[in-house]
């Protein structure tokens, strides 16, 4: 018996197991596929937004403020790369100008710092890829770029090595209410526990409705996204935005983190809730909608597309709490965007209420640091050779784009919550996401993978089962 | 800081070959830095036959070929570093490098030649939607698997793009027991080499679709299928024309791209069409001393002519070692245009160019019973009838010194196909 389960281990479910981890208390994260941070979280904009956007008063607009205001601590204490790099947003035409206006003040009211309305003139002069056409901007100095698998696996890894189980490929199918605690059911068998954190993404109202008689729903809320080549990841220093729609806060143009360019998302309602797949038309839709505020956007650039689906909960809000009609079930549930950048936020409210409904008491070895994957390029040369002479993997390198060595993918594999495929070892190293896109390093990472987890090559994927890469050996069948 | 006098980037056909010859121009200090764990590149994974034709007069295998140039390199005891990636090269020629033996260390080179290679353009490139599962390869890396590694990457396989290495694959897939479904192509024409389509398709009934491409990737996690449709004169698809083929191997041979980051890192400059370093006659980059041969330069049709290129790199680097500085002579340009979209050298300096001079280029489109036409200023000088000329095999001039010396006031050579 767990004191919490926490079903799912997106960033919303990792950020509570971390804060939760502060605690003593026995907890365990539950997931459905073979890693942290394959769902909503990998597949977004990767912006940690300033918080100008949500409704004044919602806990959205509070939580974003908060996560923004934490992220940079946060990520020094967790060794990932973040930077406040700002973002803007654009106006087009003159009489949306107002627009601007608005969204200031509402920026102001949830507590925003240092956002400043431009001119036309300041605009171009901070932004000179910009489109002609644009009128003035909204410029918020705290908006960031952060990586969201990099946050994501060094929540999970910090709160693993502070005690909490991960269990992957469990699959909930249906929950028991008991006498004071709930029954898991799961592909892998029965977990019980007496409170259960529910943080599935698109699957959060299927879990919620499981306990509860008063439902919910979550949409689906595809958006397609084109990741451009690190020879244009200066093309726009700031995160360009256009005004919002109703829809959602646009076709945005931001640097990453990693120095590429992203382009998206779209934002179409679908019904297939693993529908990650881009269309012909979401693709056109971004890049002539991204193509209006920025000019020649240089899109013959792009080095791969993706879509993710955002967790969209009809009111729009984030909905975190007790479940009134499921006693020590708690609901993480409508996690869209600003969720990344709320995350944080969401994990300290979360372990918080869990604190004053279980009587936590805090741990006194808490470990609140953690190390990243060490990425050699920041070492001098001499300190490079030292490593190299005491682990010579880390003069091999593997991945050639991204200038990955085999001593980082070792690291990626045997670290807490280590990486078990192809893409695992991709969000922990960035080995294969290049703009050869894996053709070279792929052949080569699997067969570290298959020496360092003693398998066989025919078990190796490239994201959990049924993801094999190789389906057998040769003369086999003939 | 060690010293060499020429440093060879790339251990495959085009850096052996110029090594070679380097060596035989009499250069003792010579060193080649592969990344790989064996010499001969990419020739490694080519084990079909059909190379050295021209050089050998006989047919060989890719490691068979490689193998000539690799014994030749040992003979002549040039040395060598396996497993050892060039990270940097300065624009002043100071070379730094990794291994795991020797840690990250730098050398002087007096002179450099550039011998990389290409990597595959990739499904992202393409920008083809759909999802993005496992089953997915470009045609080089299925190569590797297969005929290195000893694996299968599937058992269904459909084919975008006809480029060779797509082909050659069509037919390896078939013979280790897959089913190859079709091969499909966005341009009307092929890509790949004549030979290539009627050994690889046609003699194993494998359908070549042209003016088609794959407009969705079905499957989450392991390829289920994918969606062909026919593309119009536009290239773009025309609805109603989707055809659905299930398969769980899609393998994509839609273009090479010469891999110049580390002479981008240098400053060297670079050819738009051909994504080369623009050369002379000398084959030798913007920045003096430095050389490019082999697919890094352009992409070649037969590596016999890699080998013929690379030849005359290593001869030329091994002059500039020997002069100790920059050769000097006026410039021609050399204008592909109509028809013709690049030419292998940019330019030539008439003093300085062998008594013959090839100069190798690609036409855009599938020319049928057209002229090569070469121009001296506006002057026609050649005019060469060939019944086909397609964008998947590389087309060739010579050019004359003595010719060239005694033309009053030369500016520029152009070459051109003319249909009369």
């Amino acid at each position: 018996m767990y004191d919490v389960v926490i079903i799912g281990a997106g960033v919303a479910g990792c950020a509570v197991a971390r804060e939760l981890s502060r605690y003593k208390v026995n907890a365990c994260v539950i997931e459905k596929c073979e890693d942290v941070c394959c769902g909503t979280s990998k597949a977004n904009s990767a912006i940690v937004h300033a918080g100008f956007d949500a409704a004044e008063g919602s806990l959205m607009a509070k939580l974003n403020v908060q996560g923004n205001e934490m992220m940079g601590e946060l990520a020094k204490d967790l060794d990932i790369p973040f930077k406040r790099n700002g973002s803007l947003v654009v106006c087009m035409h003159k009489e949306d100008l107002p627009g601007l206006k608005t969204l200031y003040d509402r920026g102001v009211a949830n507590g925003v710092k240092e956002l400043k309305i431009l001119s036309k003139e300041e605009v171009l002069a901070m932004e000179p890829n910009l489109s002609d056409q644009v009128e003035g901007a909204l410029y918020a100095p705290t908006g960031g770029i952060i990586c969201p698998f990099q946050l994501t696996i060094a929540l999970a890894e910090n709160a693993n090595v502070n005690g909490v189980e991960f269990k992957f490929d469990t699959e909930v199918t249906g929950i028991d209410k008991k006498d004071g605690s709930y029954l898991i059911h799961t592909g892998k068998g029965d977990i019980e526990s007496r409170y259960v954190v529910n943080a599935a993404g698109v699957y959060a109202d299927e879990i919620h409705n499981m306990v509860s008689g008063k439902k919910i729903k979550i949409v689906a809320r595809r958006g397609d996204y084109c990741l451009l080549d690190k020879n244009v990841g200066n093309y726009v220093s700031k995160t360009i935005f256009p005004l919002p729609t109703k829809l959602g806060k646009g076709v945005l143009v931001s640097p990453t983190i990693h120095g590429n360019l992203i382009v998206g998302p779209t934002a179409v309602d679908i019904e297939n809730k693993e529908g990650t797949n881009t269309t012909r038309a979401g693709l056109d839709d971004l890049i002539s909608k991204a193509g209006a505020t920025v000019k020649d956007l240089p899109i013959r650039q792009v080095i791969t597309s993706f879509a993710g689906l955002r967790a969209h909960e009809a009111g729009h809000e984030f909905i975190i709490g007790e479940v009134e009609d499921a006693k020590q079930f708690i609901d993480v549930a409508g996690i869209e965007s600003p969720g990344l950048s709320s995350s944080p936020a969401i994990g300290v409210m979360v372990a918080d209420i869990l604190r004053d409904l279980m009587g936590l008491e805090k741990k006194d070895d808490f470990v609140s640091t953690r190390k990243g994957v060490l990425n050699p390029e920041t070492l001098s040369i001499e300190e490079r050779n030292e490593l190299i002479k005491k682990q010579p993997a880390y003069g091999n390198i593997i991945c050639r784009c991204e200038m990955v060595t085999e001593g980082e993918i070792l690291d990626a594999i045997h670290r807490p919550v280590g990486a078990k495929s192809l893409d695992g070892v991709k969000r922990r190293t960035r080995a294969g996401m290049g703009r050869c896109q894996a053709g070279f390093c792929s052949p080569r990472t699997m067969e570290i993978l298959e020496r360092e987890l003693g398998t066989s090559m025919l078990n190796i994927t490239k994201t959990g089962s049924g993801s094999e890469i190789v389906v057998g050996r040769t003369k086999e069948q003939v | 800081m060690k010293a060499y006098d020429i440093v060879i980037v790339g251990g495959g056909p085009a850096g052996l070959a110029a090594a070679a010859s380097a060596r035989e121009q009499g250069i003792q200090s010579i060193l080649i830095l592969e990344r790989d764990k064996e010499l001969g590149g990419i020739l490694n994974q080519c084990i079909h036959n059909g190379f050295g034709l021209h050089t050998f007069k006989e047919e060989l295998t890719g490691p068979e070929y490689a193998g000539r140039f690799i014994d030749k390199v040992k003979e002549l005891g040039i040395e060598y570093k396996l497993n050892t990636m060039v990270m940097d090269i300065s624009h002043d020629k100071v070379v730094t490098a990794m291994n795991r033996e020797d840690g990250m260390f730098t050398i002087q080179a007096k002179a450099v030649i550039l011998a990389m290679g290409c990597r595959e353009r990739s499904r992202g490139a393409l920008n083809i939607p759909g999802y993005r599962p496992a089953g997915i390869f470009s045609a080089g890396t299925a190569q590797r698997l297969v005929n290195m590694e000893g694996y299968m990457p599937g058992k269904e396989v459909v084919i975008l793009g006809s480029g060779d290495i797509g082909l050659i694959m069509a037919r390896r897939m078939t013979l280790e027991g897959a089913k190859v479904k079709v091969v499909a192509e966005l341009m009307p024409y092929s890509g790949g080499l004549k030979r290539n389509i009627v050994q690889c398709l046609d003699d194993y009934g494998i359908p070549l679709k042209l003016s088609h491409t794959v407009v969705d990737i079905d499957g989450k996690e392991r390829l289920k299928g994918i969606t062909l449709a026919e593309v119009g004169p536009d290239g773009k698809p025309i609805p109603g024309t989707e055809e659905y083929y299930s398969c769980d191997t899609l393998l994509l041979s839609v273009g090479l791209i010469p891999e110049n980051e580390l002479s981008r890192g240098m400053g060297v400059e670079i050819d738009r069409v051909t994504s080369g370093p623009v050369v002379n006659e000398s084959l030798e980059t913007s920045i003096e001393g430095v050389f490019a041969c082999g697919n890094v330069l352009h992409v070649h049709d037969l590596v016999d002519y890699v080998s013929e290129e690379a030849t005359r790199a290593g001869i030329n680097a091994a002059k500039y070692v020997t002069a100790g500085e920059k050769a000097e002579g006026s410039k021609v340009d050399i204008i592909a245009t109509e028809g013709a979209r690049y030419t292998v050298p940019r330019f030539i300096r008439v003093d300085q160019m062998d008594d013959l001079l090839t100069v190798r280029f690609r036409v855009g489109a599938v020319f049928k019973d057209s002229y090569i036409s070469v121009y001296y200023n506006d002057e026609r000088v050649m005019h060469r009838k060939k019944p086909v000329m397609a964008p998947g095999e590389m087309e060739e001039i010579k050019l004359q010194k003595e010719k060239l010396q005694a033309y009053p006031d030369l500016k520029t050579i152009t070459v051109k196909i003319e249909k009369e």
